[in-house]
């Protein structure tokens, strides 16, 4: 299946061509002192590093060019190791190519396949070692063998079950229910419909009874951006258009491809950016995906105002915040 | 006898007389190792995968792996006073307190970078030039598989400090999870101990990162390397060069010397880097909290080109029967790489069977005898770079000024396009590398030296090659087409029809090539 060639014969390859170290005395003088300078310049490092880490104290800065201020301790420390190991390296690798022997030898390969003697010998042991086992005539034997195998598997997977608790609804709900103020964070402050100008955007936590001890999991699906536009630049259904108030909206800031936190909105075009995957939501338009991998809106908050003026939810999202999951029920 | 001798002996004897060890030893120190400059990408990932462990275990002695909160009221000014988990403080603490504990944590993080670099750099020597084949299919997966534990490991180091950035990963990870249908929801809650970011997972894959994934690398490097030892390293074709045997240095002392070296400019390498160039600044981001996000984030390199496929999905979700499937998660983050990792590990027995070589294999191809393979090479680098691009888009577009839904749509379009397009080019070069192989054999080599006939006419001087050399170009095979016929010796249609076809088409694709010079060629050149 080859037009193989004839192996040529190894006569046509050239001789060993000797190095300057081995036929003149003065290069071979020279690649050992050579080495020598290079041991010399390793140790030369490990100094460097010894000095640095006992006298050289945390706060003392220098100036390099290019590289700005740099913490001198750090710097020596690091240049001394970086010398200490390279030249190490460096000296035996000049050693081995100036001085020890650099003539090729050749050993021989074997071929991985046993002998059929071995083989047969492997074929009949097994065989054996099975028959003397008995594991094909005894059937109820196999048969439990591969129950008990079975169940045996299950444990494992079990005694992790107490890894975390069950999901239950947790995905599903938020901290924001009807009446619940809007905070300012930081800050915790509640806010006036009229605190927040035309293009203001402000990030909002639900009033919640320990406003400074919110565990992380809430802040992952509490998250509301408020953005206040023009009346007339919304495009909005009315069923929509009624969950905002005054001009002011409020979406879900988790974003609904992989629960980035959407924080970047571009007032000039009012458009909503996740700097994770680039997501691009529409505020006029409720947040509607107009570029980018999310496949949902972000959650649109249905907000009011209390009786003092302070903005609260009219309702909880009607809707779970955040990426999608299996149990997301989506109609 | 000098002193040393007796001692050393003294040693040999007592250690021989237990283990009886000499003859084995003798043999392994008298093992030959081929030379040549790629050889050294594979050692690269070993020396970086032992500074990784003397490193990692260096900030293991400082680092708290806890999701706990603690008020910061270390050294660095701007973070004080602040709320945030231990791993963080500690690891703050590490960096400013510790002497020599930000440059450790900088080689960790170098080393890390440089180990997967290397990775793909010696998978892409070893696919190029065929090394993966018979005998050595095994060490290929093996390999595959350090691959995609590298992945993960590295994942989960950066994930540990549990800054902004990490923390934004982590909430991707978990997005990850919860897209797989039926028990995503589930295993995401058991990883993270409820509901994300949950107070488990910093401590769990602290224990998975040190102890288990290290303890696996380590096993599986030591089976990877104990093959390349009982296998013998493959070699490049030349002279005095065969299938049977293996040309190079004895372990001792000129490989042991040069290797051992080597791992110590490597280390010093990395070491100076660390000192120089900073990477992943954690106190410039701040503490984890999943309400913030910086922009412009980006996970490590090896990272980066799964993230660019995420983010260039289309945003396909199914909603039916009161359930949700994320296709524009499930493709890009589990589907694509999946198929990607497994055509990868399954690739030494696809070319077997599109060659019908069964033969051992210890000579190595030069990439443009086999354009087939040279060009699915090149095109699996286009898909993975386009992807990467993608994966930056963000900073690519900030600092190019260029516009992020063009170069979104440059990658959406590109992925599908670009790859072909690199198989076509990548084949034909190979192809005039080829033939450029046969002229230079044929007519010698331009020597720039024109020559003014007697009649007039200019003509170029050539010279003939070196003997060496033409023995090179001309050393390789070229496997001809498997010769499948769809009917059998007595002209029954012979079953699998269509396996057979494909077999038949993809057998000759990988069979085009320029024909060699063949020894009737040679001969009349001589005559000349």
């Amino acid at each position: 299946m080859s037009n193989e060639l004839v192996p040529m014969d190894d006569s046509i390859a050239p001789a060993h061509a000797p190095r300057s170290t081995d036929i003149n005395p003065k290069a071979e003088k020279r690649a050992e002192q050579q080495i020598a300078i290079l041991f010399g310049l390793s140790g030369l490092g490990s100094l460097l590093l010894i000095y640095s880490y006992v006298f050289v104290t945390k706060d003392v800065f220098i100036f390099i060019p290019v590289m700005g201020n740099q913490n001198a301790q750090q710097l020596g420390i690091g240049i001394g190791m970086a010398m200490s190991l390279f030249f190490l390296g460096m000296a035996a690798i000049h050693w081995a190519k100036t001085l020890m022997s650099d003539v090729e030898v050749v050993n021989h390969r074997h071929e991985f396949r046993s002998s059929d003697e071995d083989r047969d010998a492997f074929v009949k042991t097994v065989k054996t070692g099975a028959a003397a086992a008995g594991l094909g005539r005894r059937k109820l034997i196999k048969r439990s063998l591969g129950a008990a195998i079975g169940l045996f598997a299950l444990p494992p997977v079990l005694l992790l079950r107490d890894l975390g608790p069950l999901p239950k609804k947790q995905l599903e709900t938020t901290n924001w229910k009807a009446g619940t103020r809007l905070l300012t964070d930081p800050g915790n402050r509640p806010i006036l419909a009229s605190d927040l100008e035309v293009g203001a955007v402000v990030q909002v936590l639900p009033a919640v009874e320990h406003e400074d001890e919110r565990p992380l999991s809430d802040i992952a699906k509490d998250p509301v951006l408020l953005i206040r536009l023009r009346e007339q630049d919304f495009q909005l259904n009315p069923e929509k258009l009624a969950m905002t108030h005054d001009g002011i909206i409020a979406f879900s800031k988790i974003c609904s491809h992989m629960g980035c936190a959407v924080a970047l909105y571009e007032q000039q075009t009012k458009h909503l950016l996740c700097p994770c995957h680039q997501s691009t939501f529409d505020v006029p338009r409720g947040a509607k995906v107009i570029f980018g991998p999310a496949a949902r809106p972000l959650p649109q908050l249905d907000i009011t105002v209390d009786a003092e003026g302070y903005l609260i939810a009219r309702a909880a999202f009607s809707e779970p915040v955040g990426p999608s999951f299996w149990e997301r029920n989506s109609q | 006898m000098t002193p040393v001798e007796k001692t050393i002996g003294k040693v040999a004897n007592f250690a021989d007389e237990r283990l009886g060890a000499a003859g084995w030893v003798k043999k392994s120190l008298n093992k030959v190792f081929p030379d040549h400059w790629s050889f050294m990408l594979g050692e690269v990932c070993m020396y970086s995968f032992v500074i990784l462990l003397l490193s990692g275990t260096f900030l293991t002695f400082w680092f708290d792996p806890s999701q706990r909160d603690v008020i910061y009221n270390g050294v660095y000014e701007p973070l004080k006073g602040l709320k945030m988990s231990a791993a963080y403080a500690s690891t703050l603490d590490i960096s400013f307190e510790v002497r020599g504990g930000l440059l450790m944590r900088q080689i960790h993080h170098w080393a890390a970078n440089i180990f997967m670099a290397a990775i793909v750099a010696h998978l892409l020597r070893v696919f190029f030039t065929g090394a993966f084949r018979k005998p050595r299919e095994f060490n290929w997966i093996l390999g595959i598989l350090l691959l995609t534990l590298g992945l993960v490991e590295g994942l989960f180091g950066y994930s540990l400090p549990d800054d902004l950035l990490s923390g934004t990963g982590l909430r991707i990870t978990s997005a990850i999870i919860q897209a797989l249908p039926v028990v995503g929801t589930y295993i995401s809650f058991f990883l993270f101990g409820g509901a994300f970011p949950g107070t488990g997972f910093i401590p769990r894959i602290f224990t998975l990162h040190i102890l288990i994934i290290p303890g696996i690398f380590l096993a599986v490097i030591t089976i990877h390397v104990m093959l390349v030892w009982y296998q013998k390293h493959t070699q490049f074709p030349g002279v005095g060069r065969t299938e049977k045997n293996v040309v190079g240095h004895p372990i001792l002392p000129v490989y042991m010397a040069k290797a051992g070296g080597f791992f110590f400019v490597v280390f010093g390498v990395i070491a100076f880097l660390s000192a120089v160039a900073s990477i992943n600044p954690i106190w410039l981001y701040g503490p984890y909290t999943p309400g913030q996000i910086s922009a412009g984030s980006q996970p490590d390199w090896y990272m980066g080109w799964l993230d660019g496929l995420v983010r260039m999905a289309p945003p396909l979700e199914t909603h039916a029967f009161g359930h949700t499937v994320s296709w524009n998660i499930l493709i890009p983050a589990l589907i694509v790489p999946g198929i990607v990792f497994t055509g990868m590990a399954l690739y030494p027995f696809i070319e077997s069977w599109i060659t019908g070589d069964k033969r051992e294999h210890h000579l190595l191809d030069r990439p443009r005898n086999v354009p087939n393979r040279t060009a699915l090479g090149v095109m699996s680098i286009t898909f993975v770079m386009v992807a990467l691009i993608n994966g930056g888009n963000d900073i690519l577009a900030t600092n190019f000024h260029l516009s992020i839904n063009q170069i979104m749509w440059f990658s959406r379009i590109g992925i599908f396009v670009l790859p072909p397009i690199a198989f076509v080019i990548t084949k034909r070069l190979c192809l005039s590398l080829q033939r450029a192989d046969r002229d230079l054999l044929l007519h010698g080599s331009e020597t720039g030296r024109l020559l003014r006939l007697p009649h007039g006419e200019f003509v170029e001087v050539h010279e003939p090659i070196s003997a060496e050399k033409a023995f090179l170009l001309q050393s390789h095979e070229q496997p001809l087409a498997l010769e499948i016929s769809e009917v059998d010796s007595r002209g029954v249609r012979r079953p699998g029809a269509l396996k057979n076809k494909v077999q038949r088409r993809l057998s000759k694709a990988h069979a085009v090539s320029v024909p060699k010079v063949s020894e009737q060629e040679l001969k009349e050149i001589e005559h000349h």
